[in-house]
Order: C-alpha cells, then structure tokens, then sequence
C-alpha cells in the first residue's frame, strides 16, 4: 500500500468527454509515475465531473486533461468553475492534445484554454519531459508561496 | 456408530424465532420449528417456543452438537454511512454496511452539517461507518465528520474505514467523546479500488460484541452458542459458499440469490459481473464480488401497496386475473394485516403477481446497464454494474417463494426476458433454485463451523424447478 507523504503530489489523468483517444495520456500518465507522482489514471470516455470527483476524494494537487478529437473547448467549458464549487479552489489544471478543429494560432488557442481557467495548455506533439519540467515549476512556485504564507501566519 | 454430529441453527427474526435442526453427517433437515419474536420482551420466550414446537416435529431433541444463531431482530442492524463523494467512498461505506447484514437508516456524503449530524443521532444507529478519502487523500472531511459527530454526542459504536492517513486522529477523536471505536482497512484505498471486505469484518466484530446485547438477544444465551451475524449476512454467507464450494466439493459457480420478504426484496449476487458481450467497455466504481440491494419498498405485505406503485396495478391485475378494483381492496388489507397468508384462490393469485413483480423490480435494479455513447469514431457501448447474463444459478427464498404458488413462475421473472429492455443485464438462461426449507441462513451459519457440511446440506436441500421465462414476467413499469 503507498502511502502519500507530504512532499509527493498526486495528479488526475484523463481523456475528456466522448473521446476514445487514450494512447498519448497512457504515455503521458506513465512518464508521470515515473516522475514520482502519484497517478489516478481515468482513462478514456472520462466525464469532466468524474475528473472533479477523483480529485476531491484523493485530494490532487493537479488535473491533467487530455482531449484529442477537437470537442475540447465544449467539454472543457466551465471545468475551473466546477472544481471552484467543488472546494478545489487552487488546483491546478493543465489540458493538452488536438484541442481545436483544424489550422488554428496556437497562441490562440492557448489564450482561450487559459481564460477557462487552465494554468497551462499544451499543443499537439508536446514531449512529456516538458509537461514534468513545467509541474515541477509549477508546484515549486506553489510550495514556496504556502510555506511563505504558512511562515507569516506563524510570525 | 457414534451419535450423528447435529446442529440447531436459529433466526431472530422481526416477526417469528426459528429454528432448524440439521443433520450434519448427512447433510440432511431433522426438523423445524417457529415460535414468535419476543426481543421486546424477553428474547428467550420465543426461543422456548420455537424448541417446544421443534420438539413436537422430531419427537426428542438431540443434543446439539452446535447451536448457532442469526438475528434480525429489534429492527435488525441499522446502520448510518458516512462518506465523501457520493458515487465513491460513501457508496463504498454503502456496500460494505448492505454485505455486512445491515439495514440501512441513512447514508451521507461529502461534510456532514449540524443538522445532518443532529438526524443521525434522531436515527438513533447500532452502527455508524465512518469511510471518506483514498489512502493518501483526502483527510479534511473525515476529519471535520469525526469532530461534528463527536460534538453533536453521537451515541453509538462507530467503525472507521476511511483515509488512513486520518484514521487514528479520527479515532481518538471519538473515543475522546467517549464512544467506542473500531478502526478498520479503507473502504477504497486507491482510487476506485473497491475494498470492503475489513469493513464487513469490523461490523460483524461490533454486532456480536456489543448489538447482540444491547438488543437483548444475549439474554437466551445459555440456549445457544453464539450469535454470529445478522441474518442477512448469514444469507450472503450462503451465497458465497455455494458459489465458491469447499475445498473437496466445487460450488454452483456465479449466482443469484432473491429474498422475498414481507417488508422488503434483497438481491444477492456472487459473481464478477465482467462483460459478456465483446466490445463493452466497464465504467465507474467496480462492484463487489459478493453485493448485496435491500428494496426497501418491495415487500410482500408491509410494502405490498408500494410494489403495485412499482409495478402498477394493472400489470399486477392482469397477472393475477383480478380485476383492479378488486387488486386495490385486496392490497389495503395485506398492508394493514402484516401476517395475512391467503386463504382463497384469488388471494394466492395476488400473492403470486406480487411476488413476481417484487422479484423483476428487484433484480431490475441490482442487474447492470449497458448505455450507448456516441463518439466521433462511432458508437460505443459502457457497462454500468455487474453483467449476470452468464449467471449459472437463480436461487429463491422467502416465504412466497417456499410456499407459494408457482415458485417457479416467480423465480423466472428475475431472468431477461423477450420485450425487454436488452440494456439491463439480467440473467439469461440460469438454473433456478427454490430454498424450500428457508434453509439459506442455516446454511450460512452452520458454513461458520463446518463448511463441507453446509454446502451438502445446501446441495441436498435446494430444489431444482423449471423456469417459465415467458409467462412468469411482470414488466417493470
């Protein structure tokens, strides 16, 4: 039995909505755990309220998004707005795949993604070595920022 | 020849005592005997009854090697749960209290405001299941659960089974408001990982040490050996037994077992429930191997009206030839008269179309679903619960089912059916199995001390029918 102690994170993985495409989050949910994160892998066909429920039950710091089939802005909508009514108010979300139907300005793209409330959004052919490099940005940021707070609190 | 070992195996039930006396050499029913419940009063009243009648059907009572006991007692195990998420560690803590034996008074999710914990202490519990994040997850809510409850001078035993990382916190906050606490495995320890085997073991744990008393039911105990489950849970037991067999004789493989009762309709399933079908994919919480559904709205007499409203009346009309005015008189006087047995021909005709209905609803509800969703790569079907269309056997229990007209017709209205609705994955072509003797919890208890013993006397006493699959179904409406 793995017990989670205080300094690792654990992370949600998923397809979102009716997306079958679970290949590139299988890789990516593998480079996680490799990476020493604790993965709750949902796979494929995932429901946007299913990725909220896993996470209050295991408390993630984290929910990564995959979508691959262009459906993603509507499946996504409202996600940050879900997990805020949930109590999830300062997880992380990343989402990442074909996240749009055809040719389209990543910056774009990337822009929309970020207005739903995703901290970061990851275009197609992204390296997973990537993804861990900005988590570990991320969640060193986070870390820092509580201890901070935790330190005035106690002054 | 030595004396034949024998066992007298008895259930405190809510309206009679009961009694079985089991040769246990032979695998073989010595006689039977019933007296009323009298936990209100005095528990050994009705137990001194039920010997004297047992007497009266064998001649002389031998001395027992065994004398083993089941209740359902003063209400039997009621039980509140409390968990996270609604669809994840609260309906893990569910099923582990149903496969525990348990009634079910109340089930919660998520915090537990002061209200909710003023309600749970007005229910009154034997037990309360205190479950809530993975192991590793998330610990404010049992946390802040334990303290409310605590605070509010909840009043009853409670058995934590929840995040492990709180679990001993959680505990000495409420033993330091003085209850008694057991704590016990998670009831998902990773995240839709079912587990609710230590959770039923710690109920039971808490029902023969601390239940049995409160609920008077020790007060006989000079009568018996022990007390050793509710009698559901003897039930289940069966169940597992003559699904997995014994270590020398193989068992009926995966079933179903259909407890028709005057108040209520319990499901059993021993069985995986995986996909038949190719191409359908498993969603959502796993089930367990061994899960039990209580209907509480389904029952022969003190629910009869509400399996009519389950059923309709007039699919119930047409099944019993009765026309509905005379099915809706009938019905006001088996709810007002609990121990009503039938004395006319028209009556048993009711009795039986509510049997059937209890028994089609029920496995309705404890069966699986498929459902189509639609992708951009096609359609593609999920399964929600357990698939029992492979299903090996049916076996039914009760006392319609016992006594009853056409048990067999009944029994056949928990199988798949012609018009039916192909999405609910009921069995389809299974052995069905009539507990004559309502020998099931005699069964599961005697399988406590002697497992090859029970399974012989399961095997001997079942009795085989043939089903009718098409005339013995009652649509669910």
């Amino acid at each position: 039995m793995t017990a989670a102690n205080a300094t690792s994170h654990t992370l949600v993985t998923g397809v979102i909505g009716a997306d079958t495409h679970i290949v590139g989050n299988r890789i990516l949910s593998m480079a996680l755990e490799e990476a020493d994160y604790k993965v709750v892998s949902l796979g494929a066909l995932t429901p946007a309220d299913e990725f909220v429920k896993a996470a209050i039950e295991t408390a993630a710091d984290g929910i990564m998004v995959s979508s691959l089939y262009g459906q993603g802005e509507l499946d996504c909508r409202g996600f940050r707005d879900m997990c805020i009514e949930a109590g999830l108010d300062g997880i992380l979300l990343y989402v990442g795949g074909n996240l749009v139907v055809g040719k389209q300005d990543w910056a774009d793209v990337e822009r929309r993604y970020q207005e739903m409330g995703f901290d970061r959004a990851f275009p197609p052919g992204t390296r997973t070595a990537e993804v861990i490099e900005a988590l570990g940005q991320d969640f060193t940021a986070r870390d820092a920022a509580r201890d901070a707070a935790g330190e005035r609190a106690a002054s | 020849m030595t004396d034949a070992r024998t066992a007298l195996l008895i259930d405190f039930g809510s309206t009679f005592t009961k009694l079985r006396a089991i040769d246990m050499d032979a695998g073989r029913i010595l006689g039977a005997g019933q007296g009323p419940s009298t936990v209100t009063t005095d528990v050994t009243e009705g137990l001194d009854a039920a010997l004297a009648d047992l007497e009266r059907d064998m001649g002389t009572l031998p001395e027992f090697t065994h004398r083993l006991a089941s209740s359902s007692a003063a209400g039997g195990l009621r039980m509140v749960t409390a968990g996270l998420v609604k669809e994840l560690t609260a309906e893990a803590a569910r099923q582990a209290a149903l496969g525990a034996g348990a009634r079910l008074v109340g089930t919660y999710a998520y915090k537990l405001t002061a209200g909710d914990a003023r309600a749970i202490i007005e229910l009154a519990p034997d037990i309360l299941l205190l479950a809530g994040g993975t192991d590793g997850g998330n610990e404010d809510v049992i946390r802040a659960n334990a303290e409310r409850l605590a605070d509010a001078g909840l009043d009853c035993p409670v058995v934590v089974a929840g995040n492990r990382n709180a679990a001993d916190d959680v505990a000495a906050t409420l033993a330091g408001a003085g209850l008694s606490v057991s704590v016990t495995g998670n009831v998902m320890p990773e995240f839709n990982v079912l587990d609710v085997e230590p959770a039923r073991a710690a109920i039971r744990g808490v029902f023969i040490q601390r239940i049995v008393h409160a609920k008077g039911v020790d007060r006989a105990a000079r009568r018996f050996d022990a007390v050793l489950m509710p009698t559901p849970a003897a039930v289940l037991a069966a169940a597992r037994l003559l699904a997995d067999g014994t270590d020398s004789t193989p068992g009926f493989g995966p079933l179903l077992v259909v407890d028709v009762g005057g108040a209520t309709t319990d499901v059993h399933s021993v069985a995986e429930g995986a996909p038949t079908r190719d191409g359908v994919l498993p969603r959502g919480l796993p089930e367990p191997l061994a899960k039990r559904t209580v209907e509480g709205d389904l029952g022969m007499r003190i629910n009869a009206a509400a399996i009519a409203g389950a059923a309709g009346r007039a699919s119930l009309a047409a099944a019993s030839g009765l026309s509905e005015d005379d099915v809706t008189t009938r019905l006001s006087s088996l709810t007002d008269d609990v121990e009503t047995l039938p004395d006319d021909a028209a009556g048993r005709a009711l009795d039986r179309a509510l049997a059937a209905a209890a028994v089609a609803v029920a496995v309705d509800r404890h069966a699986g679903r498929l459902e189509v969703v639609q992708t951009v790569n096609g359609p593609i079907t999920v399964q929600h619960g357990k698939d029992l269309g492979d299903i090996a056997s049916v076996i039914g229990t009760g006392g319609v089912l016992a006594h009853g007209e056409d048990a067999a017709g009944v029994l056949s209205a928990a199988l798949a059916g012609r018009d039916d609705d192909a999405s609910v994955l009921r069995p389809r072509a299974p052995n069905l199995f009539i507990d004559q003797n309502y020998l099931l919890y005699a069964v599961g208890l005697l399988a406590e001390v002697d497992a090859d013993a029970a399974l012989m006397l399961a095997r001997n006493t079942l009795f085989r029918v043939e089903g009718d699959s098409v005339h013995g179904r009652l649509p669910a409406a």
